[in-house]
């Protein structure tokens, strides 16, 4: 079930340093939102923001709302943890858990969310996710082998499996193929568009192409100096943003004129 | 294209540039790793040569009048039994402190808490001793008594209960404190190290932070945490001063923890006999003592073997 997420006056902090400040945003669902800008600009923060995994880091903490499909992501009675159960995250670098199996990773969050499944239901789980990613042909010989014996593509799109395991509501992807070669790099993007059907998918990339490419809207970040916040400079429908932007500052930075 | 071709001739063999430096750092890490070896070497040789006089000897030489294992047998049960119980007891509670330090407590406390486990290990092995002998064991008695009463079912709560408690029980539980800041200071660097990357991974399936550690954290710092026990146990094993002064030792083997008669440990026994030892009584001890190494040399190539057995899951690769 895709969900929409309304984000309104979002400031982010790093302790007393406002990272990121005033972001006003409505992600679609069942849509891929693709997020560009220099680095340092803030969207990273901004999308771990989204799944309340910034404040993991100490000191780091959000002002402003976020809401999805009416529930309050960070209102008193949130759970960060039932948060995080609902959208999942896929990150820059390829993390399956280097100590369990192949199998073990794809039913991680599951074993989390439900302790108890039957083995069948478990291996048909496994399947599933793993076919949903595009990694079951690949990997069905050796399901209990390490999943860090995978390539770095093999192993992101097993991230990725681990992620839609547990059916979350959106998917946000940070940077998922900045570790990757091209071909790994088409793999996943081709998965996200079979993706797109179920679930919201937020995506930040440093690869313009791949934004234009996979993507429905984009929002453009940028930052004035070093020490300044990271503002949502542009938000419109990716082919208004890469042939015709509203910002001066969009069209720069696509254009490559600067960042 | 011309299909024959003459066999290339192999290349002039490449000489790798060898710098300075190089050669400096290189020679001077081998010639570490040889020191080590020969001293564990010369170690061993003192040992086996001071012992044959005692593994060959006629029975009735050996003190004790039962030969060489008979003597022998009581001081490996005490030792290990003292050890093992002391490794059961410390290294849950090192972990536990250690996750403490590294994930619960808030900074400041944090590195206070791991400052003072630290000086533990900084006491003097007979201030521990004196410890155990003034201060644990008479408070232990009460325990060894209503174990004897309410455990008494088990071997190891056999009884009749010490009066004095200075029994294999209050041994273990003294080695156990000192133990406890070796297993504790490296559980907790390798918890600390467990890498951000899986950490992160798991919060974003929805761990909760317990369920975190149990999927990030504690599989990256199990072998860790063994090689931090084994380090442990070692010490447990080899400790002399502390048990001898808690321990009235002496007796014959019993797996019996709280009776007034305990099985000596290897160490201890060896120090409080040497210094009257004179002929085949010095090659008796000394054979003890080449026991006690073997023992230890096993021990740690048990632990090695339980590490590498899931060398591929470990996370090194």
């Amino acid at each position: 079930m895709a969900k929409r997420i309304e984000v309104s006056d979002l400031n982010i902090y790093y302790g007393n340093f406002l990272a990121v400040e005033g972001v006003n945003v409505s992600i679609e669902p069942r849509s891929i939102t693709a997020l560009i800008g220099p680095s340092g600009c803030g969207k990273s923060t901004f999308l771990r923001s989204l799944n309340r995994m910034h404040e993991v880091i100490p000191g780091a903490r959000v002002e402003g709302k976020v809401v999805m499909d009416g529930q309050d992501l960070y209102s008193p009675d949130a759970d960060p943890v039932d948060v995080r159960r609902q959208i999942g995250m896929v990150f820059q670098r390829p993390n399956p858990f280097p100590t369990m199996s192949i199998y073990d990773n794809v039913v991680a969050g599951n074993r989390l969310n439900n302790r108890k499944m039957k083995k069948a239901e478990s291996d048909e789980l496994v399947e599933r996710s793993l076919r949903g990613a595009n990694l079951w042909n690949e990997v069905k010989d050796r399901l209990d082998r390490p999943g860090s014996s995978l390539s770095g593509g093999q192993q992101q799109r097993l991230c990725i499996a681990r992620a839609i395991a547990v059916e979350p509501d959106v998917l946000l992807m940070d940077e998922p193929c900045s570790a990757l070669d091209p071909i790994s790099t088409l793999a996943i993007e081709d998965l996200m568009a079979e993706l797109k059907d179920r679930y919201t998918i937020v995506i930040v990339t440093h690869n313009m192409q791949q934004a234009a490419r996979v993507s429905e809207s984009t929002g453009f970040f940028n930052l004035n100096g070093v020490g300044q916040p990271g503002r949502l400079i542009e938000f419109n429908p990716t082919e208004k943003i890469f042939s015709n932007p509203d910002q001066k500052a969009t069209e720069d930075y696509i254009s490559g004129r600067f960042g | 294209m011309t299909a024959t071709k003459a066999p290339t001739p192999s290349p002039p063999q490449q000489r790798a540039v060898r710098r300075l430096g190089d050669r400096v750092f290189a020679g001077s890490a081998k010639g570490s790793g040889i020191f080590i070896l020969l001293v564990l070497a010369g170690v061993a040789a003192f040992l086996v040569s001071e012992a044959i006089p005692a593994l060959t000897a006629p029975a009735e030489e050996i003190p004790g009048g039962e030969g060489l294992t008979g003597y022998v047998a009581p001081l490996i049960v005490g030792t290990l039994l003292g050890a093992v119980l002391a490794l059961l007891v410390a290294t849950p509670l090192a972990v536990g402190i250690a996750l403490y330090i590294t994930y619960y407590a808030p900074r400041r406390i944090a590195a206070t808490m791991g400052y003072v486990i630290d000086l533990l290990a900084a006491i003097p092995s007979v201030v521990y001793g004196f410890w155990g002998l003034a201060v644990l064991a008479p408070a232990l008695v009460p325990f060894h008594r209503w174990a004897a009463d309410d455990l008494g079912w088990l071997p190891f709560f056999a009884g009749p209960a010490s009066a004095s408690g200075r029994t294999m029980l209050t041994v273990g539980l003294v080695l156990a404190v000192m133990i406890l800041p070796i297993i504790s200071a490296i559980a907790r660097e390798v918890f600390s190290q467990a890498p951000a990357l899986h950490r992160e991974a798991a919060l974003a399936l929805g761990a909760t932070r317990w369920e975190m550690i149990k999927m990030a954290v504690l599989p990256y710092g199990r072998s860790g945490v063994i090689a931090g026990a084994m380090l442990g146990l070692g010490r447990a094993l080899g400790e002399t001063m502390a048990v001898a002064i808690v321990l009235s030792g002496g007796a014959g083997a019993t797996l019996n923890l709280i009776g007034s008669s305990n099985p000596s440990t290897i160490a201890s026994n060896i120090a409080l006999r040497f210094p009257e030892a004179t002929g085949i009584d010095v090659n008796t001890l000394v054979a003890s003592g080449l026991v006690l190494f073997v023992i230890t040399l096993a021990v740690n190539m048990l632990a090695r073997w339980i590490v590498n057995r899931r060398a591929d899951f470990s996370g090194a690769n």
